[in-house]
């Protein structure tokens, strides 16, 4: 397994996200109500931290930040069947009327963001859906394109066979993005 | 993943088609699906009640005894997971004239369906369509054999009260099941799930009512409410089934009632916190005073609550897994 970023541009990548979030929120009128949606297992880790970068500036009042568990909502769910896990979904604030920034960790074919989109349509009507991405590798199999994306892999030789991990404390041991073979 | 599934393995995949007893399912397996309950728990709360895990299925529910919460929980809990349901009642079908329960079942997986919901009054019943059809088969009971979904649904509501849902570990607790012992399908899964997750298991009734076949399960038995209510965590009262008692089991409802009724007074010898469960229907004033089923120690409504989490995980995963 490769290493691409190390936990310092993984903190760097996670601050430049929260600021392109901040500077967008900026511009918004003061009575826009923002909130971050991580998708789990890795999504709802970076969503917290933007949200600490975010209140640390203190300008606007704090987001919120809730946890999505798509696996519900999976196009994929006839095949893999049994082999899929049900995790909890914990949104504890209204998302009428919200703008929400949908944070994940990997952006590749689109389908979870599809699946995210119509489990947070099912919970609420937000008033937009931004999407935040750690990393961007390409390989889009539908027409979903990020607002903001950290590092932009796309023109990185990573193989169709490769998978591109995340690993994030406290669930990892240590912080950092790496291309290995996939399982 | 590892992190949500506490001690489960990353490895572990459910390996069941069929939910037919707690008695086949391996510790893992049942703190595999009460987990998934935990997941499903949300769907229920929020304003669209619908997620679209088995969009495009057919569920099948198949009842030959008289149920309300049962068939209505797997009816929702289907439904919920955006399956279609289809209801058949063998009142004024043609088991009425004359077909089998098999040949039934058949009939039924012809039109293409994905899982069969089967109660019948005879054990073994569900085991039996099991093997007939290719679909999926869940027990909803099965004469006095097994009710997994109500084994596996009064496990979960312990463990959410007792705060025991990292885990599902239930080691060092203790649960009474009181009451007709002999007739219940409940009291059976009930001490599988138990059993299962680590709790010790107590089982008070007449002795008419307690077959003695059930200490060899582990199970502790005893003819005395009075005496083992103050050391357990939980107690599961049963309805006195008077549909299944053939034979005069005890002298009068009055001296079963006085004897292992749980009334108020009695109550007094539990501990503060201890837990009242009953899979319903009550008979109040029979086995469980009003005031202590009402009381804040009674889990009932939220059994019948967490049931729709149980049975939506149950089909999920039985019908995932074929």
């Amino acid at each position: 397994m490769r290493q691409i970023a190390d936990s310092k541009h993984v903190e760097v990548l996670i601050h430049g996200l929260a600021d392109a979030v901040a500077a967008v929120r900026l511009e918004a009128p003061a009575d826009q109500t923002w909130a971050l949606v991580g998708i789990r297992n890795r999504g709802d880790e970076i969503a917290r931290r933007i949200a600490r970068r975010l209140d640390a500036h203190g300008d606007k009042p704090p987001v919120p930040v809730g946890s999505l568990d798509i696996t519900l909502y999976r196009d994929d769910l006839s095949e893999i069947g049994s082999q899929a896990v049900v995790g909890t979904t914990d949104i504890p604030f209204e998302l009428d009327a919200v703008h929400v920034v949908l944070v994940d960790d990997v952006l590749m074919t689109g389908r979870s963001i599809r699946a995210a989109m119509a489990s947070l349509i099912d919970l609420g009507r937000p008033r937009r859906i931004w999407l935040a991405v750690l990393t961007d590798r390409g390989g889009r199999e539908l027409p979903i394109c990020p607002d903001f994306v950290g590092l932009d892999l796309t023109s990185e030789p990573i193989e169709a066979g490769e998978h591109v991990y995340v690993h994030l404390k406290p669930a990892d041991d240590k912080d950092q993005i790496a291309v290995g073979p996939i399982g | 993943m590892s992190k949500q599934l506490g001690n489960q393995a990353d490895d572990y995949r459910w390996p069941h088609r069929h939910l037919l007893s707690l008695e086949e399912l391996s510790s893992q397996d049942i703190r595999f699906l009460l987990t998934t309950a935990l997941g499903f728990e949300s769907v229920s709360t929020r304003s669209v009640k619908k997620v679209p895990a088995l969009r495009g299925r057919v569920v099948v529910n198949l009842f030959f005894e008289d149920s309300t919460r049962t068939r209505a929980s797997f009816h929702l809990a289907a439904s919920r997971l955006s399956a279609d349901v289809l209801e058949f009642s063998a009142k004024g079908s043609s088991v009425a004239k004359g077909e089998t329960l098999i040949d039934t079942a058949r009939n039924i997986e012809a039109m293409g369906v994905d899982a069969i919901v089967v109660r019948h009054q005879q054990s073994g019943a569900a085991r039996m369509v099991s093997q007939a059809v290719g679909c999926s088969v869940l027990n909803a009971g099965d004469g006095q054999h097994e009710h997994p979904t109500q084994g596996l649904l009064d496990v979960f509501t312990i463990a959410k009260r007792l705060n025991r849902t990292d885990t599902f570990d239930f080691t060092g607790l203790k649960v009474a099941i009181v009451g007709d012992i002999a007739h219940s399908r409940v009291a059976r899964s009930n001490v599988h799930a138990l059993q299962k997750l680590g709790a010790r298991v107590v089982l008070v009734g007449p002795p008419t009512l307690l077959p003695g076949g059930f200490r060899d399960m582990g199970c502790e038995l005893s003819h005395d409410l009075d005496a083992v209510l103050p050391g357990v965590d939980a107690v599961n009262m049963l309805r006195v089934q008077f549909e299944r008692l053939t034979s005069q089991a005890f002298p009068s409802v009055r001296e079963y009632s006085s004897l292992f009724g749980l009334t108020a007074a009695r109550m007094q010898r539990a501990r503060k916190d201890i837990l009242v469960m009953h899979p319903g229907p009550m008979n109040r004033g029979l086995e469980i005073e009003s005031a202590v089923a009402d009381s804040p120690n009674s889990t009932i409504l939220e059994q019948v609550t967490n049931g729709l989490a149980i049975r939506m995980a149950g089909l999920f995963l039985t019908v995932g897994a074929s």
